[in-house]
């Protein structure tokens, strides 16, 4: 585990000791665990990063650990990643990944933050979980809370898809639907995390809870051979996860794991809530907030709190940034299913069809790599697709009818 | 006429440990955060940057709506609405 030396704000780089805080007193900007990177790099190495559990905690050294007796750990992470040469020939590229964040736990990759952020929450002293989500999370929070024997609490826009709610309410913790959308749910929370003694994952234990999403960078890095990708693309919804996993590329490069990376992290969002990639694309710092509106609900924050960071991200890498309209995300979930077998929700269809317009508008060259972030699963949000997919014929059960049709579908191929 | 303005935990410290405040009604957001900064030094500075902005991690919100979908610090307010402080924070 790695000791954190303290929390340290972004912004103005004052020190606060570790405990339940997230944001600093004087500006407000987001704190940061800090590490004592010479100590890990002499204690880290590819040889025993790989005698680890096939879990995020086999990268241990590098993610914020207070008691390590306290681990939640359900055995998020280590998804695959998959080489898609079918997919790839399909848009034109030449090397494509995609790192399957569907086969985590439940489903998505928010177990990463969860099981970093319940750990801490525990070795704390807390036996009240909560969180405000858009879905991922709740379902994330709910089982490992569950595992733990902590009570739950879990907020969510009440508009939430149905398997969604059905996948949290299941690991028996508390949900709370509010009536209004996630950003109304997020200042909710901020209000009650200053009312009640309760560990708010993406509130007063975010220093520890953002840190998970690091080992999406630590994990392809590794599976390439210890080599950073060309490219990443990245769904947006609060800019956390694009933020981290650029952050996770230069942690390896300072403890000696890679070379300096040059991945240059794409912005993915849809175009019924694009905050951040309207940013991007104007050239703007500044991260005008919008009310969303599309079926991408996990992506769906019109106000994310690190909007700013994931801009900044994406500019230094050389990134893009591309929009999906609500057909582009249908059409992104189908093309990926139909060529890869991996079915992924919105956020995933989001994802798809940015990688799509990205390759279309010739941002990968000739021999580089690209690994895109398919983050969480598709029974968790059928609705989008239901009524657009369904059984190709309807026949009687004989042997006649069937072979009748089957005259039709192949004269179909 | 009053308002009440909630307080963050983070900027308590700032006005003797209230988590509420009574201020006397003013138009806007702005004339509200001049009239606490007046009776709490050190206060507006935490809210506003130095070009008069709202900071970039703070949400002002003016019952249940963000000001920056409404008039930003030209919002006016009503007697009985509240103005809360908040900081930025991220989900998912």
């Amino acid at each position: 585990m790695a000791e954190v030396l303290e929390l340290q704000c972004r912004e103005c780089g004052r020190g606060y000791p570790v405990s339940p805080i997230y944001a600093c007193e004087f500006c407000f900007a987001p704190l940061e665990p800090t590490y004592d990177y010479d100590a890990i790099r002499a204690a880290v190495s590819a040889e025993r990063i790989g005698d680890g559990p096939p879990t995020i905690w086999r990268y241990e050294a590098l993610l914020p650990e207070l008691d390590r007796s306290k681990r939640v750990d359900l055995g998020a992470g280590f998804t695959p990643l998959v080489k898609a040469d079918r997919l790839a020939s399909y848009l034109g590229i030449d090397e494509l990944y995609l790192k399957n964040d569907t086969a985590n736990p439940t489903h998505s990759f928010k177990d990463r933050v969860v099981t970093v952020a319940l750990s801490a929450a525990r070795s704390m002293g807390f036996n009240v979980i909560a969180c405000a989500s858009t879905g991922n999370l709740a379902n994330a929070v709910a089982a490992h809370a569950a595992r733990s024997g902590m009570t739950s609490f879990v907020f969510i826009p009440s508009d939430l898809e149905e398997a969604k709610i059905v996948t949290t309410a299941i690991y028996g913790g508390n949900v709370i639907a509010v009536k209004g959308n996630y950003d109304d749910v997020n200042r909710l929370c901020s209000e009650i995390a200053q009312t009640v003694d309760w560990a708010f994952v993406n509130v007063n234990i975010r220093p520890f809870y953002s840190e998970g999403s690091k080992t999406l960078a630590f994990e392809v890095c590794e599976q390439l051979g210890w080599q950073a990708p060309d490219h990443m693309v990245v769904p947006v919804a609060s800019g956390s996860l694009l933020t981290k996993i650029n952050k996770g590329l230069h942690e390896l490069e300072t403890v000696g794991l890679i070379p300096r990376p040059s991945t240059k992290i794409h912005a993915a969002q849809a175009a019924g809530c694009n905050p951040v990639t309207d940013a991007v694309t104007r050239g703007i710092e500044h991260v005008r907030p919008v009310k969303p509106n599309t079926i991408a609900k996990s992506l769906a924050i019109g106000n994310p709190a690190d909007g700013y960071y994931a801009v900044k991200a994406v500019r230094e890498t050389g990134g893009f940034a591309q929009e999906a309209s609500d057909e582009d995300i249908v059409a992104g979930i189908r093309l990926l299913a139909s060529t890869e077998g991996i079915f992924t929700e919105t956020a995933g269809g989001v994802t798809i069809s940015v990688l799509e317009k990205l390759a279309a508008a010739g941002t990968f060259a000739k021999g580089e790599r690209v690994v895109a972030m398919i983050t969480g699963m598709g029974l968790k949000t059928a609705e989008a697709i239901t009524g657009k997919v369904g059984a190709t014929v309807e026949i009687p059960p004989n042997l006649e009818a069937f072979e009748e049709q089957l005259g039709f579908l192949e004269g179909d191929r | 006429m009053t308002v009440k303005v909630k307080i963050p935990t983070q900027l308590r410290q700032l006005v003797g440990g209230e988590k509420e405040i009574e201020i006397e009604k003013a138009a806007n957001v702005r004339e509200i955060l001049d009239n606490l900064g007046g009776q709490h030094p050190g206060l507006i500075e935490r809210i506003v940057d130095e070009n008069g902005e709202i900071r970039r991690f703070v949400n002002l919100y003016v019952g249940d709506e963000d000001v920056r979908f409404l008039q930003g610090l030209d919002t006016p307010v009503e007697p009985d609405q509240t103005v809360s402080i908040l900081p930025a924070v991220a989900g998912g």
